[in-house]
């Protein structure tokens, strides 16, 4: 369970860009933040697992206030929150195997993770995780050979290697076309539930937002200004996150895509035909 | 609120005229030209004054009769030059070797993203760079003849030492580029800072190591083939002897030998760096 009060983040160079937000996300919810680029969505989770250091507040994770915790403590605590990337920031030139194992290294003392050592159950994990994600046989391929799906499976695999108490997702899909954009939502929802995970997923696709996470949190301008359930956001909430002129301007965005994507799916059962 | 698109004031008039240059940045060019023009014309001066001309006007008979006495190079001279010729390419190899592994710590220190500290270390690293850097190798080796004596040892520690500075500075700027969210993504699952090394950093600069390593190596072959000059070992010392005897059939033969190891150390470097990228 993770709870943020009163977190607050200014920036050196004077920019707001979290404001008392306060929220709480218990075993197994899924919630997705959304809002316009510059809301504080990444300032957000980065400030969790202290990429980014907050300026005030307190982050609960069980007993523990994250924003107090000492570098020591910070590692030890770090171990147990998963974070996925935007753009997947794997190791490009490790291979598949020694991404999803760097999952383990706060674990693992430096000499067996210096030659590449590690304990046969976290082997044993590393494969079942691969073969969860479905690239059990590209263990051995290095990370910069695979499609951009492939290396959001591995991003998850490292993430769940590590077996958090709590997953931190920072645009999963930014870079990804919209039929791999679902697969890997779908499979982070998935994992989610098999393993009662908590999960904060930044995310830019409402549409998206809507037909996967468990709950919506808006932001604009780094405060909170809607928390609730996907279905209790409509038009006019959306309007007040966004800005009314550049919702509409997604909103249509999202049906073209839709749209092309039906087309094409039509175009190819006809070719089979 | 977003500028409208659609202009409903008069509708504007624009300049036809557009220039590259703003009339200063003109001025500046014009004027730096000149300065330029000028100071050619002085050293021109300068080089003038300092030169016999009586001698430049034999130039191409003097460098004729060198030439004759060149050639043909004295092939029986070779295998004398076999071990002079490998010592060359050990001081060359050793003090590739050894200033890399002097570079290595130095360029991680001078590295912004990975120097434990920005106010101190940092300077110093940086400082042992530039002093490498600004010493050529046969100064060094010079100097070291002094320190420890002639022989193969001097030569390999100053191209050692002058290594240092190359190695560390296109390392540390290799550093200093490496993909900042390859790190973070490492720190995130809670690894220590040597992990973290090991596993976003070192990976990430590890083409661009072997490549400089490389490129090193193949310089050092060359500067190593003229430390004997100092009495540094290696092939210079050869050189040496032979022009302090005018035995030009002789240098010749060292030159061409000379030359045929670069090209091959070049082709080597060259491929190795291929293979790699």
């Amino acid at each position: 369970m993770l709870e943020l009060q009163q977190l607050s983040k200014t920036y050196a160079t004077g920019d707001t860009a979290l404001q008392d937000v306060s929220f709480m996300v218990p075993r197994g919810q899924v919630a997705g933040l959304i809002g316009p680029s510059g809301a504080g969505k990444s300032t957000l989770i980065r400030c969790i697992n202290r990429l980014v250091d907050p300026s005030a507040g307190r982050i609960l994770l069980g007993e523990t206030d994250l924003a107090q915790v000492g570098r020591a403590e910070l590692r030890r605590q770090r171990r147990r929150i998963g974070m996925i990337f935007q753009e997947y920031a794997l190791v490009e030139r490790l291979t598949v195997m020694e991404n999803v194992l760097s999952g383990r290294l706060g674990y693992v003392p430096f000499w067996r993770s210096f030659t590449r050592r590690f304990p046969g159950h976290d082997i044993e994990n590393a494969y079942r995780l691969l073969d969860r994600v479905g690239l059990l046989e590209k263990a051995d391929k290095r990370a910069d050979a695979l499609s951009g799906g492939q290396r959001q499976r591995v991003g998850i695999a490292r993430a769940l290697a590590q077996e958090p108490a709590l997953l931190l997702v920072d645009e999963p899909t930014a870079s990804l076309d919209p039929k791999t954009s679902r697969q890997i939502m779908r499979l982070i929802i998935e994992i989610c539930d098999e393993r009662e995970l908590p999960a904060i997923v930044n995310i830019h696709d409402v549409p998206l937002a809507q037909q996967f996470m468990h709950r919506i949190i808006g932001l604009r301008e780094g405060a909170v200004v809607f928390d609730g359930a996907p279905a209790a956001l409509d038009e006019a909430v959306l309007g007040d996150i966004y800005g009314a002129e550049d919702w509409t301007a997604m909103r249509r965005e999202h049906e073209e895509d839709q749209a092309a994507e039906a087309d094409a799916t039509r175009r190819v059962a006809e070719v089979a035909r | 609120m977003k500028p409208s698109l659609v202009n409903t004031a008069e509708p504007a008039t624009y300049a036809q005229i557009w220039t590259f240059r703003t009339p200063r940045a003109r001025l500046a060019l014009w004027v730096g030209w000149l300065a330029l023009v000028a100071l050619f014309v002085y050293c021109w001066q300068v080089m003038n004054a300092e030169t016999m001309w009586v001698f430049v006007a034999d130039a191409p008979t003097q460098a004729a009769d060198i030439g004759s006495r060149m050639w043909p190079p004295s092939l029986s001279y070779l295998p004398e030059l076999m071990k002079p010729l490998w010592d060359t390419l050990n001081i060359a190899t050793l003090g590739t070797l050894g200033g890399v592994i002097m570079a290595v710590p130095v360029a991680f220190l001078a590295a912004r993203n990975t120097t434990p500290s920005v106010a101190l270390i940092r300077p110093l690293a940086l400082w042992v760079i530039v002093a490498s850097r600004s010493i050529n190798s046969l100064i060094w080796a010079l100097l070291l003849v002094a320190i420890i004596g002639p022989g193969l040892l001097a030569g390999v520690v100053a191209i050692a030492l002058r290594s240092i500075g190359f190695v560390g500075k296109l390392l540390y700027e290799a550093i200093e580029e490496t993909d900042i969210r390859q790190v973070e993504a490492v720190s995130a699952t809670g690894a220590s800072a040597m992990q973290r090394l090991n596993y976003a950093i070192v990976p990430q600069i590890l083409p661009a190591f072997w490549g400089i390593t490389m490129f090193r190596w193949d310089i050092n072959i060359r500067e190593s083939t003229i430390l004997g000059l100092v009495g540094a070992g290696g092939i210079g010392l050869k050189l040496q002897s032979s022009i302090n005897v005018l035995a030009w059939p002789q240098v010749a033969t060292i030159l061409l030998l000379i030359l045929g190891t670069v090209i091959v150390s070049e082709w080597i470097s060259a491929r190795v760096r291929h293979a790699i990228l």
